[in-house]
């Protein structure tokens, strides 16, 4: 019954442990401190004494893409969940009484996706200063109303079924029905989107790293990294090409095991 | 009419109206009987003709749009269910009335295992520890003849078959040991052979566990020797009820016998037509004058299409219908 899931998938995986693994023993591992500079050697190529190579104020770009891993990961995994509680709180509270509030609720979620996004980090940012909460709260707020629309969705799909009938006339209470009925079938699908938004947000980490809105300098992140690259990007190409990469296999992995859980999920699905 | 003590579900002039955007429908029209622990009643009628809502107005399950017209009385074990709050309304459903639904693939949850789903009922509302629980949802699935039902708890819904998930919600609607046990169409989703057993089944444990059951259902055939009584019911009333023996063998309503006659039978003929009733039953919105089945009634006259025949008996009998020209003794099956 467990169907192939093949290579793709593993490869994902495997990426995302390793990187997580970077991120978690960055401390531990021989590198240099991620904002000690290395005079002698600055934006040099990848050699023996720096792994990856060094930035273009003689940085480390290893010890930097470690340390820079754990904002991405901390915003890529911290967000999502915000956006999920969140979302589904008020998503399934709009799907289940409907009436007025859901009317609220929905008003509110539209309002909320009409003001553009880079406008919103960009308040969100001057508001709630700039470190590594900061980021991770205000893309999570960002998240809210995609999981809203979604919960409310699969809440309404479900509460009309009959087993929701059914448990209502063996008794349950409410709370009961949605928590025992609706969120178990509600939240697969959401769990799956989820590891979507997770890509989503890694990318938006990096874009307000490169802008310089993510976490201040000299603390390493992806996104700045990026940006620090451009100045010697004609001489040395490795110092913004490396954090694209792992940028880029990153959200691919997330992405690609997404679609692997959504796959396995739509054939429990079907079996139904 | 007077209630007696020994009557545990009396409904009274229940009639339930759901607004549309075509008028009101209404679903239920002024439907009044009387239950007694222990015995069965069979509700049956075509598709539409408001046997489910009529369970559902019972429970206290509307959907939420739906109204009751004040002059309707429920009363079930000596309470008045129209006037009990919300929290003890709830504290019945499932513990003194429990429901087996038409469909038992979508009347279970899929994403949960059916020993949970059979144990919760009782931990709600018995108070029963988990263990317990579970000792008595294994007694339950073997009661109601699921094979190694200790290891069907972890089971879901989607690896069971038709017939046991029926099984499954049976046991389920039995957890609590409910006075009363509601079976809306419970066999219609099955195949004709687990059809008989599950209804063997409700029977028995109906006699085990002396419990009263409505049975709704859109086969006359179902009924017999089932149920200790039936009432047919017709674009929302209630048009013909007796005694099932007494249904069978001098049934007067039009509707009944034809109702009867689209009972296939063994004995005839191979490709015989089966007999359908021409037409479709009127439209709940539609605004009625005179007797709903009229426009269908091959004895239909003036009078069924302007005056509404009233459910009455003859004086002395068990029997009421609701037709100005009942079926003679001829036109009896």
């Amino acid at each position: 019954m467990v169907k192939k899931r093949g290579i793709t998938f593993w490869l994902s995986v495997a990426w995302i442990a390793l990187v997580m693994t970077c991120a978690v023993g960055a401390g531990f591992l021989p590198l240099p401190a991620p904002d000690q500079i290395d005079w002698a050697c600055l934006a040099t190529s990848p050699d023996g004494v720096h792994l990856l190579g060094t930035d273009n104020v003689g940085r480390d770009i290893a010890a930097r893409l470690f340390f820079g891993a754990r904002v991405s990961l901390t915003v890529g995994v911290i967000a999502p969940c915000i956006g999920l509680v969140f979302g589904s709180l008020l998503g399934v509270a709009a799907g289940f009484y409907r009436g007025w509030p859901e009317r609220v609720i929905v008003g509110a979620i539209d309002v909320f996706l009409a003001v553009p996004r880079l406008v919103f980090l960009l308040v969100a940012m001057f508001v709630f200063g700039s470190g590594l909460p900061a980021i991770t709260l205000a893309l999570g707020l960002l998240c809210v109303p995609s999981f809203a629309r979604m919960a409310r969705a699969n809440t309404i799909r479900f509460a009309g079924r009959e087993f929701v009938l059914a448990a209502r006339a063996t008794g349950a209470d409410d709370v009961a029905i949605v928590l025992r009925e609706i969120l178990p079938n509600a939240l697969m699908p959401m769990v799956a989107y989820a590891l979507l938004v997770m890509g989503y947000v890694i990318v938006a980490e990096g874009g307000l790293g490169f802008l310089g809105l993510s976490v201040p300098a000299p603390a390493p992140s992806w996104g700045g990294m990026i940006a620090e690259g451009r100045e010697v990007l004609e001489r040395a190409p490795h110092v913004s090409m490396i954090p694209a990469a792992a940028m880029f296999l990153t959200v691919l992995s997330v992405n690609l095991i997404g679609d692997g859980l959504r796959g396995w999920m739509d054939d429990r699905e079907s079996q139904l | 009419m007077t209630v007696s003590d020994t009557h545990l579900l009396t409904v009274e002039n229940l009639s339930v109206t759901i607004p549309s955007s075509a008028g009101a429908v209404r679903a239920v029209d002024r439907v009044s009987l009387a239950l007694e622990r222990g015995r069965t009643l069979a509700l049956v009628g075509e598709s539409g003709s408001g046997k489910s809502m009529f369970c559902r107005a019972v429970m206290g399950l509307l959907p939420r749009s739906a109204v009751v017209p004040g002059a309707a009385r429920v009363t079930f074990d000596g309470r008045d269910l129209g006037g009990l709050p919300r929290r003890e309304l709830a504290a019945i459903r499932g513990r003194e009335i429990g429901v087996v639904l038409q469909d038992p693939l979508s009347s279970l949850n899929p994403v949960i295992p059916v020993g949970r789903q059979i144990a919760e009922p009782m931990r709600y509302h018995l108070g029963l520890s988990s263990a317990r629980a579970r000792e008595r949802a294994v007694e339950l699935l073997a009661a109601v003849g699921i094979p190694q039902p200790e290891e069907r708890l972890g089971a879901y819904p989607h690896q069971l078959s038709g017939g046991m998930r029926q099984r499954v919600a049976i046991a389920m609607a039995l957890a609590c040991e409910p006075k009363l046990l509601i079976a809306d169409e419970p066999t219609t989703a099955l195949d004709v052979t687990v059809q008989a057993e599950i209804l063997n089944l409700l029977g028995r444990l109906q006699r085990e566990r002396n419990m009263a059951m409505v049975l709704v259902t859109h086969d006359l055939g179902v009924v017999a020797g089932r149920a200790h009584e039936t009432a047919v019911m017709y674009a929302g009333r209630i048009v013909e009820k007796a005694p099932t023996v007494e249904l069978f063998t001098r049934m007067r309503m039009h509707y009944t016998r034809a109702l009867f006659d689209a009972i296939p039978r063994i004995d005839d003929p191979p490709h015989r037509e089966l007999g359908a009733i021409g037409g479709q039953p009127p439209g709940p919105a539609a605004q009625r004058v005179g007797c709903p089945f009229a426009p269908r009634c091959w004895r239909a006259e003036e009078r069924c299409r302007t005056e509404e025949p009233p459910l009455a008996r003859d004086a002395g009998e068990n029997h009421s219908y609701a037709c100005w020209f009942p079926l003679s003794q001829e036109e009896r099956p």
